[in-house]
């Protein structure tokens, strides 16, 4: 192992160092460790698991081997402790971390997560600083050594200034076992003379990727003032509630196991116990019936005096690590020879009463506390006097105040009914991870609050495999369809029924074709709506028939105005606390948004919807459009709860349904089937839904609209709107309907005709080149023109290339408006240029707005839906258009 | 002999005796004319000593004004030399077409 004095000796410690400038001379002999241990932690990354394992292993049969004769190093030179527990932790550092590492992968892939497409894999950190403390100045060496071999990182030691010989001693011998096994060579290196500019050099050098401050706050906080990635672990101040439920014996043994553990070194260990009023004289004879020294106030008040610096308030270090009879002695007080432990009762926190913090020693305060609430008061004066985010204990059998003061104590252990110190260890009193170094949190101004482990000291890779999200094809589980599908009405049982339906279809006797289904026990009442989009008081109004008629069905007879506004209500209906303003929250992924549907249900009413117009297919939607009067907008309400029960797809209802309704409803399912088809979220559940729709949409539409007595292509356009909801219901719709709702809300044009009015236009503006790409897992391509390409072949439209494909298919596309007597332009409908001029940017942004084009295969930039609206304005040629855009990118 | 030599200044790195190899290279240098190609195709590992021979050679190739290219550099041994900083110092050829020139050994 090369040192900082096989470079330089020690005795040329110059004194330009130590002045606080470095000589040439130092400067180059501490860039010669930091080059060796990057060239070793270069190296390093070479090896495998099995080569750091058999590495790590023999490490830590030295360490135990050597664990007698470091521990006597440590006392010699430091003269704080106890050799028999400095043993043991010289033990613990290497067993106790090896048992926790040993099956630990820390090479290569380190995690799985085969269910989430993730897979973590670790990165060394290359070359780590280490700062040794003097409190525990082998058993830290040690554990570190262990922790950078198993994680392949090199390491330069920088032991504590007065602990120099046994740190490096014990760094030496980790280096020799380490190399015999394998270690790249330079893997440990240690400075042995040095001082805190040669710290700050190479806290502050370019090739160190980690600090690891273990010591005092000085060293700590030049360790994150460095401006380095920073382990700091500095001081602690333990505050201990013994609570009157606790097992008293097994409390006064554990807190002085701990706090006279190596002298009470350990910076986890006990330093205020917090007595209830109950119990206080009980715990203190109990204290001293098993060898402590319980001070008066007298004593307490010398005490407070010499062992801590009444200038700074801190602990003197001639008490650290000293015997209780030593500093009894030192400072005056007569005890028994064989005292272990010194009791001071305190009266509160802060510097008024100095020995309410940190002292690594073996004198513990004690402080009687009146109640619960004043015990936990005074754990959190201690735990701000000092101890933020280290260590804390309670002894109770009380699991409420248990919780309570973990709630309340900012530590990153709190340790229940076991001693802190070795508690806080891990590994002996429970299952924390084993550690030398107690990472404090943004409390003691550290990085981590965990046990400093060998995680600390990888950097650790995150290999995502793209993960599709997570699809469904959801739709009612009962659709009755064929001529007089509605008798299926008859089998569901049903003592109140309400009828919902427009004026109109009631007039025509639609409504009792439905009553004469219904069992004859069934009181029925209908319920007659305006046939528009609903408004909140229609909705209201509903429920509050509902209410009345006690109702335990509800079916809904209408066009999707009608059955939307069912939908509506009965949501309000079954859950009277839905917030629908709340509910139609704009959202980006329906799986992840933030409002809830209401899962409750008052009622449990069946909602029945039987469709009177072939197109949108809310008899099976999850979706319901609600109109907000005051605020002139339409308002979408999406979840599946939404969904109606039972769905009756029956021609009879449609076979009166005027042209121009067809028209309108017809094409309103052929943008169902064609949005649904190139969605993002089309799936092949949907796309053979879509298909189909849209093979069913061009042959029967212009026929139904042309020879409405035909019962076959009624029949087949009913079907198709509801076939086309099946798809546009999972893989839901685009852009096109996105501008249709806002021009529609905002010019009172009928649903269907806004969508004819955008349709060839948003095929040409799916199929071209997209400005912007929308993020979207399930895609694996830009997949709109061949899908498009796929719907021509299958219209049997022609054409060899995708482009001419499409072009057929916008060809297609505008030739049935035009045969079902669509407007085709905006312009056509009599809005004037001007009044439109003047809507475009409000209309742009409501359709940016709408959650409709979330699922657009093409992420629609607001000023290409001022583009796309200005087209429909103009009704000029999509597929022209297409055409001419082509021909200029070829030119 | 560790170290095959081919014509022209190539020379092949037995990956078994790499240090000694690096420093008979480096010994070699002045008969490179300028360029020097070594054949790392057999290196599977690289240790500190021979990461100090290839630095070394480095040098003195600088000193020289020769061109060494390192041919058949593996991803592991390549991430070694990247994070020693060493691979701004050579030139790295990923094909092994200057296999197939005859070669000797030296």
């Amino acid at each position: 192992m090369i040192t900082s004095n096989d470079v330089q000796e020690r005795t040329r410690v110059s004194q330009a160092e130590n002045s606080g400038v470095l000589s040439p001379e130092r400067i180059a002999c501490l860039e010669g460790l930091v080059r060796q241990a990057r060239a070793a932690a270069a190296v390093f990354t070479q090896f495998t698991q099995e080569d750091v394992d058999r590495i790590v292993k023999a490490m830590v049969l030295t360490g135990l081997d050597q664990a007698q004769y470091l521990a006597r190093l440590a006392i010699e030179e430091t003269r704080l402790g106890v050799l028999e527990d400095k043993v043991i932790k010289n033990m613990v550092a290497t067993e106790f971390v090896y048992n926790y590492v040993k099956d630990k992968p820390t090479v290569g892939v380190i995690r799985e997560f085969p269910e989430r497409g993730l897979v973590e894999m670790a990165e060394p950190i290359g070359v780590i600083f280490s700062l040794i403390p003097i409190t525990n100045p082998t058993s830290t060496v040690l554990f570190k050594c262990i922790m950078a071999i198993k994680t392949r990182n090199a390491v330069i030691f920088s032991p504590h200034p007065s602990a120099c010989h046994c740190g490096y001693e014990a760094v030496r011998i980790m280096y020799e076992a380490a190399l015999k096994h394998g270690a790249p060579e330079g893997v440990f290196t240690c400075l042995e003379a040095h001082t805190l500019q040669d710290n700050a050099y190479l806290m502050r050098h370019k090739d160190i990727g980690l600090i690891d401050a273990t010591g005092g706050p000085g060293a700590v906080k030049a360790a994150y003032s460095s401006g380095k990635p920073a382990l700091g672990v500095g001081p602690g101040n333990t505050p201990v509630y013994l609570e009157k439920t606790a097992d008293l014996d097994m409390a006064v043994v554990d807190i002085i196991t701990s706090k006279t553990f190596d002298n009470g070194t350990i910076c986890a260990s006990e330093q205020t116990v917090v007595i209830d009023d109950e119990i206080y004289d009980l715990v203190l004879k109990k204290f001293a019936d098993l060898g402590t020294h319980i001070c008066n106030e007298n004593e307490t008040e010398l005490l407070g005096r010499t062992v801590i610096d009444p200038q700074t308030g801190f602990m003197q270090p001639m008490a650290v690590g000293q015997k209780a009879t030593d500093i009894a002695r030192v400072v005056g007080l007569s005890v028994k020879p064989d005292t272990k432990l010194l009791i001071a009762p305190i009266h509160g926190v802060g510097r008024e009463h100095p020995l309410s913090v940190e002292k690594l020693f073996p004198l513990l305060a004690v402080y009687r506390a009146n109640s619960t609430d004043e015990a936990l008061k005074v754990c959190l004066d201690v735990n701000h006097a000092g101890g933020l985010g280290h260590t804390a204990v309670i002894f109770s059998h009380n699991d409420d105040i248990i919780r309570k003061f973990g709630e309340l104590i900012n530590a990153g252990r709190i340790i229940v009914n076991s001693p802190g110190s070795i508690g806080a260890l891990g590994g002996v009193y429970n299952d924390m991870v084993p550690t030398f170094s107690f990472g404090c949190g943004t409390g003691g101004g550290n990085s981590t609050t965990d046990n400093v482990n060998v995680y600390h000291y990888l950097n650790i890779k995150r290999l995502a495999r793209r993960t599709p999200a997570h699809m469904w094809f959801r739709v009612p589980n009962q659709i009755y369809f064929n001529m007089n599908a509605v008798e299926n009405v008859r089998q569901f049982p049903s003592k109140s029924t309400i009828i919902i339906t427009s004026a109109p279809l009631e007039q025509i006797g639609h409504a009792d074709t439905v009553r004469r289904c219904l069992p004859p026990q069934t009181r029925v009442h209908v319920l007659v709506i305006p046939d528009a989009e609903p408004e909140l008081k229609v909705v209201t109004q509903g429920v509050e028939t509902l209410n009345f008629y006690k109702a335990d069905q509800i079916i809904a007879l209408g066009g999707g105005s009608v059955i939307d506004g069912a939908k509506i209500m009965k949501l309000k209906y079954e859950s009277p606390q839905a917030d629908i303003d709340e509910l139609a929250a704009p959202f980006l992924d329906l799986r992840k948004r933030v409002v809830e549907f209401p899962t409750d249900k008052t009622n449990h009413a069946r909602l029945i919807a039987i469709s009177t117009t072939s197109g949108t297919g809310s008899e099976i939607t999850p979706f319901a459009v609600l109109f907000d009067k005051a605020r002139g907008r339409k308002v979408t309400l999406a979840d599946y709860s939404l969904s109606p029960d039972v769905a009756i797809v029956d021609p009879q209802f449609v076979m009166s349904m005027p042209r121009a309704l067809t028209a309108d409803t017809g094409v309103d399912c052929l943008t169902h089937a064609l949005e649904s088809w190139v969605s993002v979220y089309a799936s092949p559940y949907t796309d053979a839904n879509a298909l189909q729709a849209i093979q069913l949409a061009f042959k029967y539409l212009p026929i139904a609209y042309e020879h409405p007595r035909d019962e076959e292509a009624r029949f087949m356009m009913h079907n198709a709107a509801c076939i086309a909801a099946m798809a546009f219901a999972n893989a839901s719709v685009g852009v096109n309907h996105a501008l249709a709702h806002a021009f529609g809300a905002r010019f009172g044009v009928a649903h269907g005709r806004a969508n004819a009015l955008m349709l060839p236009h948003v095929i040409a503006y799916n199929a071209s080149v997209p400005a912007k790409f929308k993020p979207s897992p399930n895609q694996r391509a830009y997949v709109a023109p061949p899908k498009y390409a796929t719907a021509a072949d299958t219209l049997g439209l022609g054409g060899q290339s995708v482009e001419e494909k499409v072009n057929n298919l916008i060809r297609a596309v505008e030739a049935l408006l035009d045969r079902v007597g669509m407007p085709r332009s905006i312009a056509s409908l009599g809005i004037p240029r001007e009044d439109f001029e003047r809507a475009v940017p409000e209309l742009a942004k409501a359709a940016f707005d709408d959650p409709s084009w979330l699922s657009n295969p093409r992420m629609p930039l607001i000023s290409e839906l001022t583009g796309l609206f200005w087209k429909a304005y103009e009704g000029r040629r999509a597929a022209e258009a297409v055409t001419a855009v082509q021909q200029k990118q070829t030119a | 002999m560790a170290v095959i030599m081919t014509i022209p200044m190539s020379l092949k790195i037995d990956g078994e005796c790499l240090t000694r190899a690096l420093q008979s290279a480096e010994e070699q240098l002045d008969r490179a004319e300028g360029k020097l190609a070594l054949d790392f195709s057999s290196v599977r590992r690289i240790d500190p000593n021979a990461l100090a021979a290839l630095a070394k050679l480095a040098g003195s190739a600088d000193d020289k004004a020769i061109k060494v290219t390192l041919h058949g550099v593996s991803v592991d041994v390549y991430k070694v030399l990247k994070l020693s900083r060493l691979t701004s110092r050579f030139s790295f050829v990923s094909d092994d077409a200057h296999l197939a020139a005859p070669s000797k050994e030296s």
